[in-house]
């Protein structure tokens, strides 16, 4: 479990986020949804000690996140960003057995992690060998959740891993990621903008507005039971126009 | 980066550098000036004191009389030729020496000895062409004041010293304003293709009858005696008494016409002064010395190792404390620009100055040419470290860090090798810059291709000159080509497949 307790991190004058308490349960995908500067990113990063609040506590699995335990605790989460965040200096299987080698892995060990990891991703094996300067989008956002995945941590934190790609990948990767959260049943926290991605993941959607959580809960209580005017109006700006365009027709 | 296996290497090469003992009783170590009579001098002296059995060390050419003059008390010279009126007007000006007995007791406090006058008097005068002094009827230097629109030009020794071009303006009154510093050997080319009218000269050039020029009396009597003489260190007088006074046969045994004769011989004629001097000593003091003359390749093997070795050196240790300095400036922002600003501060001095600003810390020789060039070679190197750290993007940064990373391990094994490409071109950059400048390295004594580009200045060949130009040319070339193919080394493939792509 995950919980941020009375967190605030401002930039200068700009409030980022403002006291926020939120639980993020085991095992459940929840994911952080609002508009752009809204604070969901900022919110990801503060989990995983990139950036240090202003104010407030963050509780990992029963651990404060300190910058004493920050390097361990990282080792029991996985990051993956929206372009992936690769380094270009190292091959597909280098990104994905960096940690493992420097740990001391043995190198069977580390073989066959990666060929589970392989087959989960379906990343081909073919392109292990590859640099991500090589290797399609969709496939570095495969060795992005890969390399995540390395250390087999509880907890996976997502930031728009599917922003930069297009609808096909798009939407055979939120198939497969959707299916590799169900069989690996870890925590996940992921977020995104759009609200038909929340709607597909999330166990838990929460919703933020210039740092303030506006409404947490199921996609169907904030569509149905908006605790407020935004939650509506953030619904219905992201509804699609096809809908309206099968409304005239018929 | 394979800086660890390089560092013993190095540490080997600094020690048996520094260890290369010699006999110190029998060794001596002879100066000379960078124009040809204070090398021919510094030849006779060679040979003299190598007839009598002593290990000669003999660094000729050297920048100045301030880089002797400290090179002596320092003890990287024990013995160099000097005039009487440069060191009563320039290395003692302000002591108001008026005899010859007050010169020996001031040299004495620093420890100085001083021989007798080698028996001619090289004073400063001036000249211009006789055909151009007989048609404006100038005969002393009191004429010129008739004549304002007379080009001057000068040796920068000349413009700056005591008895120089200030002096003599107020002394004369002289109205002229076109004055400019140049070489001394270059004025007489100067003079002859009439791009400047009047030089300053010495009284024993051999120019003066090969380009016909008519000395200007100076009726004023403003410039001193400048009577050759040998200063030395004391401590030679008790450490090699027999090789001191072999040496000091010299003393009233080369009359001014003799002198005149020998640079002629050099400048004129092409004959080396080793030769010459071979030729005196046989001549005046029966001794036959027989100097071995390199040749081309012996010059250009012994300039390479010279220059290779100020090279390799200097941008070795540069690389080393470069590299860690660039980190540190990236990881402590404020003191980072501290660091950058006086690293770049070193580039700004001109490379001349930085030199010969070594010598009171370091003497003379290839050990303040060393660490002028290693500094020299901070800036690229450290600049091109903390860029390249710096423009790692920020994902790319942050993913590391959100593995759980140390930071040493994400230095080591993300950001040093993205920052790579730009380090190497650092150190390309670097590695170019102490070629070029390692040929300065001559003037403070340190050899290299510098040498034969002095001896050349100063002979007008243009051979001698190419000698050390070409293969300096040729050698920043090769380094640059070297540090190219190191990028396939150092430069990780996917950053030069990236680069391919873009």
């Amino acid at each position: 479990m995950i919980n941020l307790l009375n967190i605030s991190k401002d930039y200068g004058e700009n409030h980022a986020v403002k006291s926020i308490d939120l639980i993020i349960e085991t095992g459940k995908t929840t994911v952080l949804i609002g508009p752009s500067g809204c604070g969901k990113s900022t919110i990801l990063r503060i989990i995983i000690g990139l950036i240090t609040p202003e104010r407030g506590e963050v509780h990992i699995e029963g651990d404060t996140l300190t910058s004493d335990n920050l390097i361990l605790l990282r080792r029991k989460m996985g990051y993956v960003i929206q372009e992936g965040g690769l380094f270009p200096n190292l091959t597909a299987q280098g990104n994905v057995s960096l940690m493992a080698s420097y740990l001391g892995w043995d190198k069977n060990r580390i073989q066959k992690r990666i060929s589970e990891l392989c087959d989960l991703t379906k990343f081909p094996k073919d392109a292990l060998t590859r640099y991500p300067i090589q290797i399609s989008g969709g496939q570095r956002q495969r060795l992005s959740l890969m390399r995540a995945l390395m250390l087999d941590p509880d907890i996976l934190l997502l930031d728009e891993p599917l922003g930069a790609l297009d609808p096909l990948i798009r939407s055979e990767l939120q198939n497969d990621l959707k299916e590799i959260f169900s069989t690996l049943g870890k925590t996940v926290v992921m977020v995104t903008h759009d609200i038909g991605e929340a709607a597909f993941f999330g166990d838990k959607v929460v919703l933020i507005k210039e740092g303030r959580i506006i409404q947490e809960g199921k996609i169907y209580d904030l569509a149905k039971k908006p605790s407020d005017p935004f939650v509506t109006t953030f619904i219905n700006a992201q509804r699609s126009h096809l809908a309206s365009i099968g409304d005239k027709s018929s | 980066m394979n800086l660890l296996k390089v560092l013993p290497i190095l540490f080997i090469i600094i020690c048996t550098s520094c260890s290369s003992s010699h006999d110190s009783q029998k060794e001596i170590k002879i100066g000379s000036k960078k124009f040809t009579e204070s090398v021919i001098i510094g030849d006779i002296i060679s040979q003299l004191a190598t007839s009598q059995g002593a290990d000669v060390e003999y660094r000729k050419e050297l920048g100045g009389t301030r880089v002797l003059w400290n090179g002596l008390l320092g003890g990287d010279i024990d013995i160099y030729p000097e005039y009487t009126g440069t060191v009563t007007q320039e290395i003692l000006s302000d002591k108001n020496i008026t005899n010859q007995r007050e010169l020996k007791e001031e040299l004495a406090k620093y420890k100085i000895g001083i021989s007798q006058p080698l028996g001619f008097n090289n004073t400063y005068a001036l000249g211009m062409k006789r055909e151009n002094a007989d048609k404006l009827g100038i005969k002393t230097i009191s004429d010129l004041k008739e004549h304002p629109e007379l080009k001057f030009g000068f040796t920068n020794e000349f413009m700056n010293r005591g008895d120089g071009w200030p002096s003599l303006r107020s002394a004369y009154s002289l109205p002229q304003q076109n004055v400019q510093g140049l070489d001394h050997d270059l004025a007489y080319r100067g003079l002859d293709s009439g791009h400047i009218d009047v030089i300053d000269l010495y009284s024993t050039d051999a120019e003066i009858s090969y380009y016909n020029l008519k000395v200007l009396d100076d009726d004023e009597k403003h410039f001193e005696d400048y009577f050759a003489v040998l200063l030395y260190r004391k401590d030679l007088e008790n450490r090699n008494p027999e090789t001191l006074s072999t040496i000091l046969k010299l003393e009233q045994n080369i009359p001014e016409q003799k002198m005149v004769e020998m640079n002629a011989s050099v400048k004129i004629d092409g004959i080396s002064e080793k030769t010459v001097a071979s030729n005196y000593l046989k001549e005046t003091h029966k001794i036959e010395t027989n100097p071995a003359e390199e040749n081309f390749f012996g010059r250009l093997y012994r300039n390479t190792l010279q220059h290779l070795f100020l090279v390799a050196i200097s941008l070795s240790t540069a690389i080393i404390v470069s590299i860690p300095l660039g980190i540190f400036a990236y990881q402590n922002k404020k003191v980072g620009h501290l660091v950058l600003g006086v690293v770049g501060i070193i580039q700004t001095l001109p490379s001349l100055a930085l030199l010969v600003f070594m010598i009171p810390f370091f003497g003379i020789g290839a050990v303040p040419a060393i660490v002028a060039l290693f500094l020299y070679s901070l800036l690229p190197i450290v600049r091109n470290t903390y860029s390249g750290l710096k423009d790692i993007p920020r994902e790319i940064r942050e993913s590391g860090e959100a593995l759980g990373l140390t930071p040493f391990a994400r230095l080591r094994l993300i950001e040093l090798p993205l920052a790579s490409r730009s380090i190497v071109s650092g150190i390309k950059t670097s590695a170019v810059i102490n070629v070029g400048t390692a040929t300065l390295g001559a003037l403070i004594g340190a050899g290299g291709y510098g040498q034969p580009i002095l001896t050349g200045i100063r002979l007008d060949n243009m051979g001698l000159i190419l000698e050390g130009a070409i293969p300096a040319a040729v050698l920043a070339l090769l380094v640059q080509g070297l540090f190219d193919l190191s990028e396939r080394v150092f430069v990780p493939l996917g950053l030069r497949l990236e680069e391919e792509k873009h």
